[in-house]
């Protein structure tokens, strides 16, 4: 068994084998979770960066506590409060830490590709957190982790992502993984929020019905509406679009079948979610947080085992 | 390639070890046996058939243990993880620890750190079907031994569970 690569970019370059390996690998990693001792020492000789350009919560933390229950070394970079405000750049900044014998590279940043550009030029595994409007890997991962804890597999399933895929690294990693993995995905929005080549490129469904969907899948991962990347208004406003594209209870009782609600956050509550429906007995939200760490250890600890190859 | 054990012989062999457990450790009321993943459990299985074949009204406790995230060469190679199955407390009781080939020692070193992250044992002994002697790169000894064997690094010792037997290649 083997990764076939030494970074994680992101899904795209990911084999349906390795995708297999890192999922396989996060189940025991969850098991020594749910230990007294929730730490093994596997990686006490690696230091691992946590370079974060852009805003976060539950990755940053997540990614933290990985490599914490992994015995690694961690140093943490947020660019408000660094030399990147006085105009240092990512090269720059990346190679002056690197001299400081840091192993691995996490990495946040709002410029799709910034981590593509980083693993041409240095020698550290690097990890994308998350890369501007591209992928965000090590969510689809867990997204996956726990689809499959939650149905047994993700061959066959159908899977809607619904709200703004159009700016959502989120929906495109979880489209290259869902169909490497030979899952059916539908994406559901308004037509101002889908590209429109996702339908050739990638051989998904696509609907503007948000009832219709639900109706035709088993599990709906919805996402948030990225107000913040939008420079141009693309809905008429918020209670509008929750009003046609909001998921509420009353029409998920309509639907007469349980379906799985998921969402990446953080949740606009009101938005793309109502509150009775996120905080339902049908959503793994918090699951989802709670794989993360799983997962994020079985990306870590396998990326580890590829440093000796260089 | 030699044959170490055949079928008959490993079969004694599992035999005459079960029963130094049993007149070590019976009643059993503080023994605990953890088979090692990925091979080690396979004679763990027979072991502890074995000694249950003889009393039949204990309740043997008998987990597996995976040393993957312990092992101290992480780094060199992906290591796939296997299960590890302790769903009772090693604490205070006297762990009888089954793998089977003993070589380096590595894979006994990184089971012991393992094995206190579930909690204290009063005491840890080992079992292994095939010790070879002069390998060792870490002081650690079996307290039961199958047979030991005298052997040079490039070869490889194989018990194979479909027949079963032991070679060396």
């Amino acid at each position: 068994m083997q990764l076939s690569t030494r970074h994680l970019l992101g899904i795209k370059d990911l084999t349906p084998q390795d995708i297999q390996l890192i999922l396989d690998t996060a189940v025991q990693f969850k098991d020594v979770l749910q230990r007294p001792i929730k730490k093994v020492p596997s990686l006490r000789d690696v230091t691992i960066v946590n370079l974060f350009y852009e805003n976060s919560t539950r990755t940053r933390i997540s990614f933290e506590l990985a490599e914490k229950r992994l015995s690694a070394d961690t140093i943490n970079f947020t660019a408000s409060g660094s030399s990147a405000a006085k105009g240092e750049t990512l090269l720059d900044t990346v190679n002056n830490i690197l001299s400081m014998k840091v192993d691995m590279v996490v990495m946040r940043h709002s410029a799709s590709g910034a981590p593509h550009f980083l693993a041409k030029h240095i020698p550290a595994a690097i990890v994308n957190a998350g890369d501007g409007i591209n992928e965000h890997p090590t969510q689809a991962l867990l997204d996956a982790f726990s689809i499959r804890e939650k149905l047994g597999t993700l061959e066959g399933k159908k899977i809607a992502i619904l709200g703004d895929i159009m700016h959502s690294r989120v929906a495109l990693s979880n489209i290259y993984l869902l169909k490497k993995m030979g899952a059916e995905v539908t994406v559901a929005g308004p037509p101002t929020l889908i590209p429109k080549y996702l339908q050739q490129s990638f051989g998904v469904n696509v609907s503007y019905n948000i009832e219709e969907t639900l109706r035709w899948c088993d599990v709906a991962n919805v996402l948030r509406i990225q107000l913040e990347r939008m420079n141009q208004p693309l809905f008429s406003s918020l209670r509008e679009y929750n009003l046609a594209f909001g998921i509420n209870r009353r029409l998920l009782d309509s639907l007469q079948k349980e379906i799985v609600i998921m969402h990446p956050g953080p949740i606009n509550r009101g938005v793309e979610l109502d509150s009775d429906v996120a905080d339902s007995k049908q959503s793994i939200i918090l699951q989802q947080v709670e794989n993360g760490v799983a997962v994020r250890m079985a990306v870590l600890f396998l990326l580890a085992g590829k440093r000796s190859e260089n | 390639m030699k044959t170490i054990l055949s079928n008959e012989q490993l079969l004694l062999t599992i035999q005459r070890l079960s029963h130094q457990v049993i007149e070590n450790h019976f009643p059993f009321n503080d023994t605990v046996f953890v088979g090692l993943q990925p091979r080690g459990y396979f004679l763990a299985d027979r072991i502890v058939a074995e000694i249950q074949s003889h009393y039949p009204e204990k309740k043997l406790s008998y987990g597996k243990l995976d040393i993957t995230f312990y092992r101290d060469d992480a780094h060199k190679g992906i290591h796939v993880a296997n299960q590890t199955t302790i769903d009772f407390s090693i604490e205070n009781k006297n762990v009888v620890l089954i793998d089977d080939v003993l070589y380096t020692g590595r894979t006994i070193r990184a089971a012991m750190d393992a094995l206190v992250d579930f909690g204290r044992p009063a005491k840890v002994e080992l079992l292994v079907l095939i010790d070879r002697r002069f390998n060792r790169q870490l002081p650690i000894q079996p307290d039961y031994t199958g047979k030991a064997i005298d052997s040079i690094l490039s070869q490889k010792v194989t018990v194979d569970w479909q027949k079963p037997e032991v070679v060396l290649y």
